[in-house]
């Protein structure tokens, strides 16, 4: 492991002033490199998330692999796609399932503020009814987006005070609000030299 | 038997209920009485063998009278002819006989021609909302329902999510209004209807 | 001291009364599966009734991600409504692309060039690869075999280069325009193809060979959600659906479009109309679709991409910059629309996945009055109570395999 782990005051990362401990460090350091994923995928953007966990792009790079269906087991949750009205409410009882520390990101146009439909039946955001860390613009975003969004959330996770979250009533404020938003453009693309 | 040679039993069969087709780039539609459906359906089966009914809609003509259609879109695998079915729907009596008995792939269009327009189909199996949830207030594919929705409550199984709201126009154009000669009218710019929304996102 | 509750004491005999006596006859289950699953292969919502591991009664519920595409196509012009047609079945933009096209040509009656008419089969044969693949490879995934997955998904990040040399974009491609296409096919287009169609056949092979003949999956799939000829007509399945049940009908031959009539292609039919036949026709259509791009390769035609129709086919920028005409041709399609005769068509093409159709209504000007689209998901998926009951649990994971819908294009 040749990182080199953060403590003090790092006003680079996200203009953030927080004073975080050595145990603090470590614990992010743990949960920032094993992160599982929640993949909420609703449409579109779920298949591009598939390609990002595929083997070209290659999530497990980053410790995300292991793609849990169980909302229980997962910490970051990505919703892929369309919210619709009528998926809200079982998007958002996942969402209350899952089990602290988590993570939400918004992938997608249509997550992050419903996108190309202004239409009746679709949500105009999935922030309208759950926080949102990270959002990534993009219809789809490409998988190197996504990835780009999950470095994003490892970098807020390197920042946390994990110790003092661990109190029951701090954790619960702590979650229950974004700590975003951070913004990743969804059209980013490594430049690639002709071959 | 040819596409004309079924229409003209059609015609021979059924007179009155049956109009003369119309042709529009190589297709015939036939606009049929509503009472008469269910056996005119079952006769285009079983003696012109169209088997399988492909598509089933409704149409919305706001403004006219009947103001509504449904529209059957048959198929002929033997003769590989394709014929449409038309049925012109008064709004103050909003139903139909269902053709689920004929064709049972019937079942989910009916349910959706129901849920966009709320045209009821008499002898449905399970006439319920298909595409919307159930207690959803509005059939949205009705002219008078705009693109943007109308407030209404969400589904009982929604946890803590809120209220439906309409979708943000302001700032629009979202819609394109057809035919319209001058920007103005044809892309207007929008106000947000009923249900101001609270700008959650916030100021970062 | 807490409270002391008195317990009731009830006898093994008495419990197992009750427990007859009350709901469901204490041996049924109903079991909710989805919308959030794993394996129901997008947002789809089955509640199951079972009786132990067997599956008694089944109701599907969809609608979400009902997103309103009809409601928008009436206030959209015909161009600006491109892209959502590319979101029907995200596995296969480019053939929702091709069929909306030709759609929108056949009401304004207007015919495309070779050359155009060629790119599009190529382009929808590559959508039909690239469905196929994620088809069976998620059927596999869900069904166990892991391996799968990722092999097809290889596959199809080179048919995403493919596409996104083509078009710029990797997926949602909006590539056909009315009238022709976006732009024209590049010139190392072909080249990269072609390896592409080398590569292919081995990956097919080796998905083959990790498959067919493996016990599991023949176990699995084998005589399970066995369908009838006369079911499958009756219930208006199409794509491999119906052809596994032993009905021969493909659009491509049937009603030839697009030019498919210029090409030599079989069509894989089952026998038996099990998940094991839908299987196999996917992979034979892959091959069948690699023998049409070969040909179309070998044969494309050179000359103009876009109808000569100067109304409805945006004007060479040159000329717009530089003539008057072309000028306002330009400006009037870009901001009224394209101005569609009065009418209503009916168009549909072999879409990976079944029968893609849209019924289109217009009443002239530049948006549809109304715009209804036939999705082959929606109508497949009709037949699951069918298909499932009796069947077990594991079994309802290789049925929705089988089947191959997507919700994007079911709930629209």
């Amino acid at each position: 492991m040749s990182e080199r782990i953060e403590i003090g005051i790092d006003q680079k990362v996200e203009g953030r002033d927080v004073i975080i401990t050595r145990v603090d460090a470590a614990i992010d350091w743990m949960r920032k490199n094993s992160i599982w994923p929640m993949p909420m995928g609703l449409a579109c953007c779920g298949i591009e998330l598939m390609a990002a966990g595929a083997s070209r792009f290659d999530i497990a790079r980053f410790g995300a692999e292991v793609m849990r269906f169980s909302p229980r087991q997962s910490d970051l949750m990505i919703v892929a796609g369309t919210c619709v009205y009528k998926m809200a409410g079982v998007v958002k009882r996942v969402w209350d399932q899952m089990a602290e520390p988590k993570w939400c990101m918004a992938m997608g146009a249509c997550a992050s503020t419903g996108g190309m439909y202004r239409s009746y039946a679709v949500v105009q955001g999935v922030d309208q009814f759950m926080p949102v860390d990270v959002y990534i613009s993009g219809c789809p975003p490409r998988p190197e987006a996504v990835l780009e969004g999950l470095m994003a959330i490892q970098r807020q996770i390197q920042q946390e005070p994990a110790l003092k979250n661990m109190k029951r009533e701090q954790r619960a404020a702590s979650y229950a609000q974004p700590r975003g938003p951070i913004i990743i453009r969804g059209d980013y693309a490594p430049k690639v030299t002709a071959q | 038997m040819t596409l004309q040679e079924v229409t003209e039993q059609l015609h021979a069969r059924f007179t009155d209920a049956v109009s003369a087709p119309v042709e529009f780039r190589g297709e015939l539609t036939v606009t049929v009485h509503r009472e008469k459906i269910v056996e005119v359906c079952s006769f285009l089966k079983t003696e012109c063998t169209f088997a399988m009914l492909v598509d089933l809609s409704g149409v919305d003509n706001y403004g006219d009278d009947p103001r509504y259609e449904v529209v059957y879109e048959l198929c002929s695998l033997t003769n590989r002819s394709h014929l449409r079915l038309k049925v012109r729907v008064p709004e103050d009596d909003l139903i139909v006989d269902s053709v689920t008995g004929v064709w049972r792939t019937a079942d989910w269009h009916e349910r959706e021609a129901f849920d966009m327009f709320g045209i009821r189909f008499r002898n449905h199996p399970n006439l319920k909302r298909i595409l919307m949830w159930e207690g959803y207030p509005y059939h949205p594919l009705r002219k008078d329902f705009p693109l943007a929705g109308l407030p209404a409550e969400l589904p009982a199984t929604a946890v803590d999510a809120g209220q439906v709201a309409t979708a943000p126009m302001l700032g629009g154009p979202f819609v394109t209004a057809p035919g319209a000669r001058t920007a103005a009218n044809r892309e207007p710019r929008q106000t947000d209807t009923a249900g101001e929304r609270q700008d959650k996102k916030g100021a970062s | 001291m807490g409270t002391i509750h008195e317990m009731e004491l009830i006898d093994s005999a008495a419990r197992a009364q009750k427990a007859l006596e009350g709901d469901l006859g204490g041996e049924r289950m109903i079991l909710n599966m989805g919308p959030s699953h794993p394996s129901t292969h997008g947002v789809f919502r089955l509640v199951l009734e079972l009786d132990g591991e067997e599956i008694v009664n089944c109701w599907p519920e969809v609608g979400y991600l009902h997103r309103g595409d009809e409601k928008i196509a009436e206030n959209m012009t015909w161009t600006q409504f491109i892209p959502y047609t590319d979101r029907l079945d995200y596995l296969a933009p480019l053939a929702n692309n091709v069929a909306y096209a030709y759609a929108v040509e056949k009401l304004c009656g207007i015919n495309v060039p070779p050359r155009c008419q060629y790119i599009r089969v190529v382009c929808a044969e590559l959508a039909r690869i690239s469905s196929h693949l994620l088809g069976i490879g998620a059927m596999s995934m869900d069904i166990g075999a892991l391996t799968v997955f990722l092999y097809t998904f290889k596959e199809r990040e080179k048919i995403y280069d493919l596409a996104e040399l083509i078009c710029g974009a990797r997926f949602t491609t909006s590539y056909t325009r009315i009238g022709g296409l976006a732009n024209d096919m590049p010139a190392d287009f072909v080249p990269m193809c072609r390896k592409f169609l080398t590569e292919l056949p081995v990956t097919i092979d080796e998905v083959d060979k990790l498959l067919t003949r493996n016990k599991i999956f023949v176990e699995r799939n084998r005589d399970v959600a066995v369908l009838s000829k006369a079911d499958a007509i009756d219930f208006g399945a199409t794509g491999p659906i119906l052809r596994g049940s032993g009905v021969e009908w493909d659009i491509r031959k049937a009603r030839p479009y697009g030019g498919y009539e210029n090409f030599q292609f079989d069509i894989p039919t089952g026998t038996i109309g099990d998940c094991m036949d839908r299987y196999l026709i996917r992979m034979e259509e892959m091959r069948q679709s690699i023998r049409i791009i070969q040909q179309a390769l070998d044969t494309m035609p050179g000359g103009e991409w876009n109808a000569p129709e100067a109304k409805i086919v945006l004007p060479e920028k040159k000329a717009v910059l530089t003539k008057m005409e072309e000028l306002i041709h330009h400006f009037i399609n870009v901001t009224e629309g394209i101005n569609a005769p009065a009418g209503e068509v009916y168009f549909s093409a072999e879409n990976p996945k079944g029968e893609l159709g849209f019924y289109i209504v217009s009443r002239g000007g530049g948006t549809p009055h109304r715009l209804k689209i036939r999705a082959p998901s929606f109508v497949n998926l009709q037949l699951v109570p069918l298909l499932s009951k009796g069947h077990m649990i594991s079994d309802m994971v290789a049925i929705l395999g089988s089947l191959d819908f997507v919700m994007g294009e079911c709930d629209r």
